[in-house]
This record gives structure tokens, C-alpha cells and sequence, in this order.
């Protein structure tokens, strides 16, 4: 990346530190000109991957952090959250969209981050818990 | 910003207009604690008017499906007006378009149970 802007956060795993990411990356967005509806999925997509690390990951555990790198340069805007949770296998993650899991109460995040983001990665980390890494590259003007 | 609402009555259906975010923490709460009320006093037709509602996370989402089969369960039916167009956006991007009833016009809203 060039003319690359770049931030690193360790967040406490609280529902505040959720609402700090979202409005961090929304800005971040902003400065580097995305537009409304760009703005809004970054924030969106963000906030749920943050959300679960708070949530299920750390499970509100004040003794364990979030771990936040934003960067963003002309090509994408790209953010790894991790945490330090006991993490979980994809496959284990049922398809919200599919038959009586529509009636669900959770496990729309996944979905929704792909939904707005161009690449999700999940993976899990020796000794420290599930990263999520997303990307969504720069189409300035587009949606 | 977070959620407010206000309830009122209107031929029989019981109308909750809802203001600002449905996230995770206490709006989710809100909700619940909303609809849960409604249904304890006896509320068998709800619209929850969502016109002022611009933005709702995964969590959000399923309190409002959670609020649908608590209240299906019950007896009761809820369904969504006014839904804006971020929201109506989620609601396609995860299938919730074919569980909920959404409507664009109050009178329509209520006349339709």
C-alpha cells in the first residue's frame, strides 16, 4: 500500500469499545473518500465483527483485549479484529438464510460482514484467539 | 443515539413508533422490554413503526425475530411500517423480507389483520 494510513487499537471488551470502532473506521472512510453508502457498510461491517469479539469471543471478559488494525490507502480499506476468545470452526457456523435458522435470534454477522465487505477472512491465532480480517477495495463513487 | 419509543392505539392494533438505533445493549433490551409489555396486557395485533429507525445491527435483527415467534407463539402478530431503506436492505441481505409483513402505510398496516 502506498500512502497508506494505518491504526492500531487494543479495545476492551466492553459495548462501548463497538461503538468507538464503528465511528473510528466510519471517519477513517470518510478522510479517504468513500462515499455515504461505502461509509455506512465499513461501519456496518466492522461493528459486527468487533461485536462478536467482544461478545463471543472475549465474552464481556474485562481481562481479555480486542485487538483493532485499520488501514486504508487509495486501493482498500482493510481491518483485522482478534481476540482472544477459545474461537470456533466455520463449518459449525449454520446458514442464517436457511430453512427454521431464519427464526433465529443470532448469527447474522458473518453474512452481514460478507455482505459488505469484499473479502472476509476468519482464521484462528496460536495462543491468542479468532482474527477476522476485512477488505473492501476502493471504488470511489461506487456502492 | 440510542432507541425510543412511543405507544399508542389505533382500531384495536396497537402501534409502536420506534426512534434511533436497534444495536446490541439496551436498545435490543428496549425492544424486548416493549414487546414483552405489550403481550403481557394483552396485545394480539402490533405494527412496530420503524420510520424513524435508520440503522439496526445483526443484534437488533434478531430481537425483532425474537419478537416475532415470542409473539406468534402467543397469539399474537407483529407486523413492520415504514421500514427505511438501510434497514429494508438488511432485511433482503438476510432473508428476513419473507418472515416479516411490511408495509408503507399506516392505514393499510391496520386494516391488514
Amino acid at each position: 500500500m502506498t500512502d497508506c494510513r494505518k491504526l492500531r487499537l487494543s479495545l476492551e471488551s466492553t459495548l462501548d469499545s463497538i461503538d468507538a470502532a464503528e465511528l473510528i473506521v466510519q471517519r477513517l472512510a470518510e478522510l479517504n473518500g468513500f462515499n455515504e453508502d461505502q461509509v455506512h457498510q465499513i461501519g456496518m461491517g466492522v461493528r459486527e465483527t468487533v461485536a462478536n469479539a467482544v461478545k463471543h469471543g472475549n465474552a464481556f471478559n474485562l481481562a481479555k483485549r480486542v485487538s483493532f488494525d485499520a488501514a486504508v490507502d487509495e486501493a482498500a480499506f482493510e481491518v483485522t479484529v482478534t481476540d482472544q476468545g477459545a474461537g470456533f470452526e466455520l463449518e459449525d457456523v449454520a446458514d442464517p438464510c436457511e430453512g427454521d435458522n431464519l427464526l433465529r435470534a443470532s448469527g447474522r454477522g458473518l453474512l452481514m460482514m460478507k455482505a459488505f465487505f469484499d473479502e472476509v477472512e476468519v482464521g484462528r491465532c496460536a495462543g491468542t484467539g479468532t482474527r477476522v480480517r476485512l477488505v473492501k477495495y476502493c471504488a470511489k463513487g461506487a456502492s | 443515539m440510542s432507541l425510543s419509543t412511543e405507544v399508542r392505539e389505533y382500531s384495536g392494533v396497537t402501534i409502536v413508533d420506534m426512534t434511533g438505533r436497534i444495536t446490541l445493549g439496551e436498545e435490543s433490551g428496549h425492544v424486548r422490554d416493549t414487546v414483552r409489555g405489550l403481550l403481557e396486557s394483552g396485545a394480539t395485533k402490533i405494527v412496530l413503526n420503524l420510520a424513524g429507525v435508520t440503522y439496526i445491527d445483526s443484534s437488533g435483527l434478531g430481537e425483532l425475530v425474537s419478537a416475532y415467534t415470542t409473539s406468534r407463539n402467543q397469539g399474537c402478530e407483529i407486523k413492520l411500517l415504514n421500514v427505511q431503506a438501510k434497514v429494508q436492505d438488511l432485511l433482503q441481505i438476510t432473508k428476513l423480507h419473507t418472515v416479516f409483513h411490511c408495509l408503507t402505510d399506516e392505514t393499510e398496516a391496520v386494516t391488514s389483520f
